[in-house]
């Protein structure tokens, strides 16, 4: 009896499982999805080589305090990096004076409370401080950048699939949506006339959905002058605040890797052994 | 416990004699994973993954007890301090990462545990208990996985536990009052996010207290073994320790070797990329996915876009993936064959195979994008995974012709040896 | 059982072929075993403080507000910070008793920094159990002996904040400071 109801049951949901099946195929023949322009014209990250890529990676310090100069002069005064402190940046190969010093000289003060008066004030950022926030609020940032808000940087490399790479493609990926093909040749306006990049917002195939509220930051060779004599193309520049902004996403990258190598060695003999212990143990039981 | 050749405890030190007799936990521990548990002794290596499944648990349990030392449930702050652990915390990265990894680790194992069961008949008379007790831990873990997952409060933990707790919304009449009580609000909230962050804490717990029931329940038949016939003597048995835990002792390196592998070298690929943004009620990511280990059932959810006749589709799709998960509760019923091991079984080997690849479907379509063609190949594959469980296997149990068994697991041992007569004096001498 | 002989605890003195290869086993067990001790370690240090707690600002003191006699109450690292200007009566108390005859021998110079003798910076931290001594707010018990009491077990301070009387075993920490300007220092 307890069969029989679950073999209904199973007749049942097998069969709205195919009546579904042939609904939705007649569905699909006779009323197929159009295809969207993000579908036909999206791009996927270029392919951009990292020092950190790989199991054996690492950090290039010189190329994460080159991009820590685009943020600092390009970047931060939009966008907030608030889950890094300024004393992370011994990491990158400040001294502590150093560090002390970019703290103070931060053009955004950290917020504090006026001691005499209780009210709010600001103060010169120090070492124990995250980087301060551009913007009070999220009002604020709307009302600041014609109602889109600047995402907070630090994680920014993980938030997004092959995120340094899309980071530097989107930097890089600003162009004219006049004439935009993709790789099969067709023109996005003549596919899609309706989808010319509104007022305010920038033409970027690499963003999800084509057109994006940031103008585009890195605009010029030379924009940023690094100190170590490297040429700032802007490819150079996206590809340096990458670096740096995957930094802050995954700081800890290089002891994790080295941990993991020391980790998998001993693992390896470890397992060796027990391998042969296993062996010796069952030596004379025929299994 | 289970056969009269069991080897007794007998405790050499004086010590454990001391504590024996006040408190026997020696002889149980001896009994239920030591000497004293004759298991069969053609188990092959798939019989690895119940003891690498409670080594998971004690991963997860153990990461799981230091992060709440420094996570705060608290939905201003709780996206904040597990970035605190990741940067702050001395090898914090390293807990958290074993934590996010482990629980699909955890799954991993137990999925091939349980098709482990499925294959063998371990579910088939006399062991239905271990089963019923194996599956309400599996439903644990689903709840306790999915609350952990709300945690981290990211993008996809708001949005998932809005997208659940949305399930219970289907039911008619009592569907949104059930909603809001689970969240205590209207959406995701602090409130739903400290209580899930209490009941995570304590489920692993309850888990552990099944385990030792399904243990319980396991060592009065005692295993089965891959030719699924009953053990008939000493002969057939070798005692669990040594024999076992030096090869569990193996399979665990290999186990470690392999979480390793992910946890050091690619801890976020399980993950998706808009966990990394903190949650955001007035923004919902493209493409809303659970974890993985739940995407065979999210499939089956999504498969049903019809209404019938009176009952809407999304309570349809819910029902739907209730049941794929509490049908299993009736599998030894449902499959009657006096056959256990699918070796011998001929045909419900061919659709054994099927059904592998029908919930590797499931779970491809599941992580995917709700596109047309997507939905189209996870209602076929719905549609024959109710199927198998509820029609198929209670039909091949009455027609199905299984091919001769060996008599004993020791014979079965020897044929594949290819040794004739007894095997020489290594028998345990009793 | 038969099969105890294969255990690797046990028949290490055995000579036969069975028995040499035990230390497989042996070393198995041990890998094992510096493996647990090795998971144990970052398990434990991650109770440590952790690098934003170590990282606390140094904290600055503004001492142009506080008059002689007076004292303030901060805070460096999350714990109470005593800052006392001392009246040339007090600073004369202090320097007239023994230090030799003290349970924990300071002079008030070795407590205070040179040419600044009458600015006292101590921890407020009783070093019996840990209390808040009173006497640095505005109309608190001094003791008897005019610098701060701690009213948990009674121990009194005297104007160099030494241990005079009661269970403490030191005198009130100083930590580490120093002048920024004149009227304002930089504790850490």
């Amino acid at each position: 009896m307890l069969r029989a109801i679950l073999i209904a049951i199973g007749v049942f949901f097998s069969g709205m499982m195919l009546y579904s099946f042939g609904a939705s195929t007649y569905a699909y023949l006779t009323d197929p999805a159009a295809p969207t322009a993000e579908e036909e014209f999206h791009l996927h990250p270029k392919e951009v080589h990292f020092s950190f890529n790989g199991s054996l990676g690492h950090y290039d310090r010189q190329q994460l305090q080159r991009g820590f100069q685009v943020f600092k002069e390009v970047c931060s005064a939009c966008h907030s990096l608030k889950f890094v402190a300024f004393r992370d940046l011994e990491q990158l190969g400040y001294s502590e004076a150093e560090v002390k010093a970019i703290a103070k000289q931060w053009t955004i003060k950290a917020p504090d409370v006026d001691p005499k008066t209780g009210e709010p004030s600001t103060r010169d950022p120090v070492p124990a401080d995250h980087f301060p926030k551009p913007f009070a609020n999220n009002v604020a940032a709307a009302a600041a950048n014609n109602n889109a808000i600047p995402p907070d940087l630090s994680l920014m490399a993980k938030a997004r699939h092959d995120g340094p790479a899309y980071i530097h493609s989107l930097l890089t990926g600003f162009q004219s949506q006049e004439g935009f093909k993709n790789a099969k040749g067709k023109e996005l306006l003549k596919e899609f006339p309706d989808s010319k990049t509104p007022e305010g917002l920038h033409f970027n195939p690499y963003f999800a959905n084509l057109n994006l509220a940031m103008a585009p930051p890195l605009t010029a060779e030379g924009q940023v002058s690094y100190g170590d004599g490297t040429k700032a193309t802007v490819d150079q520049m996206a590809t340096d605040v990458s670096a740096f902004l995957m930094w802050t996403a995954e700081p800890k990258l290089e002891s994790r890797k080295s941990t993991g190598m020391a980790v998998l060695f001993f693992l390896l003999i470890a397992t060796g052994l027990a391998y042969l212990s296993y062996r010796n143990i069952w030596a004379d039981k025929k299994h | 416990m289970s056969f009269p050749w069991a080897a007794h405890y007998t405790p050499k030190a004086p010590l454990m004699k001391w504590i024996d007799e006040r408190l026997p936990l020696p002889r149980l521990v001896y009994n239920s994973i030591g000497a004293g548990y004759p298991v069969p002794r053609n188990l092959n290596y798939m019989w690895n993954f119940g003891v690498l499944s409670g080594l998971a648990l004690v991963i997860q349990i153990v990461s799981g007890i230091i992060m709440a030392m420094h996570y705060a449930a608290n939905d201003l702050v709780a996206f904040g301090t597990v970035e605190h652990v990741m940067r702050d915390v001395n090898s914090g990265w390293l807990i958290r990462y074993a934590h996010a990894n482990g629980a699909s680790f955890f799954f991993i194992v137990v999925y091939l545990h349980i098709f482990r069961g499925l294959f063998y008949g371990s579910y088939k008379a006399p062991r239905e208990m271990v089963w019923l007790l194996g599956l309400v831990i599996y439903l644990l873990m689903m709840a306790t996985a999915f609350m952990g997952y709300v945690l981290p409060w990211g993008q996809m933990s708001y949005w998932g536990a809005k997208v659940i707790t949305g399930l219970f919304g289907a039911i008619p009449v009592v569907g949104e009052p059930i909603q809001t009580w689970l969240l205590g609000g209207f959406a995701p909230g602090n409130a739903a996010l400290n209580r899930f962050f209490s009941l995570h804490y304590l489920l692993p717990f309850v888990i552990a207290g099944v385990i030792i029931l399904h243990i319980w329940a396991l060592h009065i038949p005692g295993s089965n073994n891959p030719t699924g016939v009953d053990v008939k003597g000493p002969q057939d048995t070798v005692p669990f320790h040594p024999y076992y835990t030096a090869k569990d002792g193996f399979g665990a390196g290999v186990f470690l070797i392999l979480f390793s592998i992910l946890l050091f070298f690619a801890p976020n690929f399980l993950g998706h990329p808009d966990n990394y943004i903190e949650a955001n009620p007035l923004s919902t990511p493209a493409h809303i996915v659970p974890e993985w280990y739940f995407w065979p059932f999210y499939a089956i959810l999504r498969a049903f876009t019809f209404d019938f006749f009176f009952v809407p589709a999304k309570l349809l799709g819910v029902l739907a993936m209730f049941a794929a998960i509490l049908l299993l509760f009736f599998l030894p019923w449902l499959d009657n064959s006096p056959v256990r091991s699918g070796k011998f079984r001929p045909v419900f080997k061919q659709f054994f195979i099927v059904l592998c690849i029908d919930v590797l479907i499931l779970g491809w379509c599941g992580g995917a994008p709700a596109t047309a063609g997507y939905v189209m190949i996870s209602q076929i594959a719905a549609a024959y995974y109710f199927a198998h469980f509820l029609i198929i296997l209670p039909l091949i149990a009455m027609f199905e012709k299984p091919l001769p068994l060996p008599n004993s697991i020791t014979e079965a041992v020897l044929a594949k040896h290819n040794l004739q007569g007894e095997e020489p004096a290594a028998v345990p001498a009793e | 059982m038969a099969t105890a002989e294969h255990t690797g605890t046990e028949g290490l003195s055995g000579g036969d072929g069975v028995r040499r290869r035990d230390f497989i086993n042996i070393a198995a067990v041990s890998f094992a075993g510096v493996g647990a001790v090795a998971v144990v370690l970052p398990l434990v240090n991650q109770m440590n403080p952790s690098a934003d707690v170590l990282a606390l600002a140094s904290s600055e003191v503004d001492l142009s507000a506080i008059q002689p006699g007076q004292a303030i109450k901060t805070t460096f690292r999350s714990q109470p910070l005593f800052v006392r200007h001392l009246t040339p009566k007090e600073i004369a108390e202090a320097d007239a008793v023994d230090a030799s005859t003290l349970r924990d021998p300071q002079t008030l110079e070795e407590r205070t920094v040179d040419g600044k003798k009458q600015w006292l910076v101590t921890m407020g931290v009783c070093t019996h159990l840990g209390c808040v001594p009173l006497g640095a707010g505005e109309g608190e018990v001094r003791g008897e002996y005019g610098g701060y009491f701690c009213p948990c077990h009674g121990s009194s301070y005297d104007t160099a904040a030494r241990i005079r009387k009661g269970p403490a075993p030191l005198n009130l920490e100083v930590p580490e400071y120093k002048f920024t300007s004149d009227t304002a220092i930089l504790v850490g």
